[in-house]
């Protein structure tokens, strides 16, 4: 496929919203049950929904770029009832609203006890719109996910590890976000975030990789034959029916050759995994704000490119139709 | 229920793209047009087309064939590229099985081309919306057309009659005779979308013989004003 830069935003940038949320979320609820030191909301939570805020509102806007009709874009959340991507349409901005409610609850410092299930333990309203908004980054996952994963014909995205991977990824780069966040604004939780940045690294790692040796050992279940229906082991294409491009050829072909492919697969390898574990290993040990930055914003590119190869390496059945142009 | 399509004859096509020119001809002047057309005449001319004839060698030379494979939207009965579109704008028809694409509807996102495995809608680069072969609906319904007419103009234009439109449902429909008769099959059968489009495949070439070629078209006598025998009027009462 045409790795498309507007899908390859919008992706990494609300993977790494939802991550960025599901920290905040994460330490609100160790705080909760005594395990973290409470945060100050006005300083820490709502300057962090803020920040998630944006990188949705950034990968919303980059998505309109996708579009042929983008003053058209709330038809889409007519066929929820099929289509991933209308579900996605719709999760999207009840995510954001959410969020909005949530950083806006830390802000204002609003959090009144609306039952206690134990001495210590009290249900608030941060605690009941952030569980709320978990719940609904997840379901954006999975529809982000499913929209890959539920084409059938393109094996290499027909996989749960489509999902899992989308999931793990857009968690580990909003940890790496909240661990550099919190060393700058909230000094004593950037230790608990590095860890967790750490180990959802690592663990976005092993199914990334596995998601490549899969797809490294896929036998096409499309071939010439099947394509056009002759049962003969030697079938050539001599034309394409034109002889400039079509919206069949620049749509579905990245137009680059396999060594730029294997060098992006490695560049993404080091970026997103090896790099970052390193420096995360390290600023466990010695926490400090530049580094961290650093960590994240070299993930993100290393995203970009992990999400560039996502694309490329999805190999339509149309292509076997457009194989040469006369 | 009916489920419109062609039947294409890969044994008879002849690959002169008179189908290309005239579905262009037919929809950039009609409810899909206009179908965009940039640079025509320059070096890098590109445009929508809802059909394309291919070409493909089969065999090693010198023992090769050429078959030419005309290749537009396959009308599927269980179509994936419809189930995946947010906003309704790709449906089929109940009434026809006609897939198409409400054009005030798309938002040009062109998912349901990644759902296609067939490569065979394309997004209008003027329009930014996606079209597709529509089997010229506002073709074959239209009455002010005659009615032998009213199909779709690949099918009339094509010199060799290599495709055949019709009712793939109604077992008598010389569609369905034609599937059943010369081995006519799906493209890309491991996905499950039950094209209704169909291919002959090459065969033995048979002879087709027409009523017309039976019966002499210019028999002298009906020039005649004789009455033609019967059993109680012989030809010798004519003659007196
Ligand atoms: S051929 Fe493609 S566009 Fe046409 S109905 Fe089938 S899946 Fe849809
Ligand atoms: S391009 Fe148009 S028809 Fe296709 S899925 Fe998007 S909105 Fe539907």
């Amino acid at each position: 496929m045409h790795p498309a830069f507007s899908v390859i935003f919008l992706t990494t940038l609300i993977g790494a919203g939802q991550g960025l949320f599901l920290a905040l979320y994460t330490a609100q609820s160790y705080a909760a049950f005594g395990l973290l030191p409470a945060q100050d909301g006005a300083a820490f939570h709502g300057p962090g929904s803020l920040m998630v805020l944006l990188l949705m509102g950034a990968g919303l806007a980059a998505s309109f770029f996708h579009l042929g009709r983008p003053e058209r874009a709330w038809r889409a959340a007519a066929q929820w009832r099929t289509s991933w991507l209308s579900r996605e349409v719709i999760v999207l901005p009840a995510f954001m609203g959410s969020v909005f409610l949530y950083g806006l609850l830390h802000w204002l410092g609003w959090n009144p006890a609306l039952a206690r299930l134990s001495p210590d333990f009290a249900v608030s309203p941060q605690m009941l719109v952030g569980s709320a908004a978990m719940l609904l980054a997840f379901a954006l996952f999975v529809c982000t996910g499913m929209i890959y994963a539920c084409l059938r014909f393109i094996q290499e995205w027909h996989t749960p590890l489509t999902v899992i991977n989308f999931i793990l990824l857009g968690t580990a780069s909003g940890f790496v976000l909240a661990a550099a966040f919190s060393s700058t604004a909230a000094p004593d939780l950037d230790h608990f975030f590095t860890g967790w940045a750490l180990a959802l690294t690592l663990a976005a790692a092993v199914f990334r990789v596995a998601a490549l040796m899969r797809n490294r050992r896929l036998t096409p279940r499309s071939t010439l034959q099947t394509a056009i229906g002759v049962k003969h082991p030697r079938i050539a294409q001599k034309s394409q029916g034109f002889l400039g491009g079509s919206f069949n050829t620049r749509e579905f072909f990245h137009g680059q050759g396999a060594g730029v492919l294997r060098g992006v697969k490695w560049l993404f390898l080091a970026l997103v995994f090896v790099l970052p574990a390193i420096l995360l290993a390290t600023a466990l040990a010695e926490p400090a704000a530049g580094p961290l930055w650093a960590t994240f914003l070299l993930q993100y590119a290393g995203l970009l490119a992990e999400r560039w190869f996502f694309f490329a390496q999805a190999n339509h059945p149309q292509n076997l139709y457009y194989q040469a142009v006369a | 229920m009916t489920q419109l399509a062609l039947v294409i004859d890969l044994n008879v096509c002849v690959g002169c793209h008179a189908c290309v020119t005239s579905c262009k001809q037919w929809n950039t002047s009609g409810w899909a047009g206009p179908m965009a057309d940039f640079n025509p005449y320059g070096a890098d001319p590109t445009g929508t087309f809802f059909n394309r004839v291919q070409t493909f060698e089969v065999g090693e030379f010198p023992h090769t064939q050429t078959v030419h494979f005309p290749k537009s939207c396959l009308h599927c009965e269980d179509p994936p590229c419809v189930p995946v579109c947010p906003t309704g704008a790709s449906y089929k028809r109940k009434e026809d099985g006609i897939v198409l694409v409400d054009y005030d509807k798309c938002i040009g996102c062109k998912y349901c081309s990644w759902a296609c495995p067939y490569g065979v809608r394309e997004l209008d680069e003027a329009q930014k919306v996606m079209k597709k072969c529509t089997l010229c609906v506002d073709r074959i319904y239209d009455q002010t057309i005659p009615e032998d007419r009213r199909k779709p103009a690949c099918v009339i234009a094509c010199p060799t009659s290599a495709r055949l439109f019709g009712d793939v449902h109604d077992p008598d429909s010389e569609v369905s005779v034609a599937i059943r008769e010369a081995g006519g099959y799906a493209l890309m059968p491991e996905w499950g979308t039950r094209p209704a489009n169909h291919y002959l495949p090459r065969r033995r070439t048979a002879i087709r013989i027409h009523p017309d070629e039976l019966v002499r078209a210019d028999n002298p006598l009906t020039k005649e004003d004789v009455a033609l025998p019967s059993a109680d009027n012989t030809l010798e009462d004519a003659i007196m």
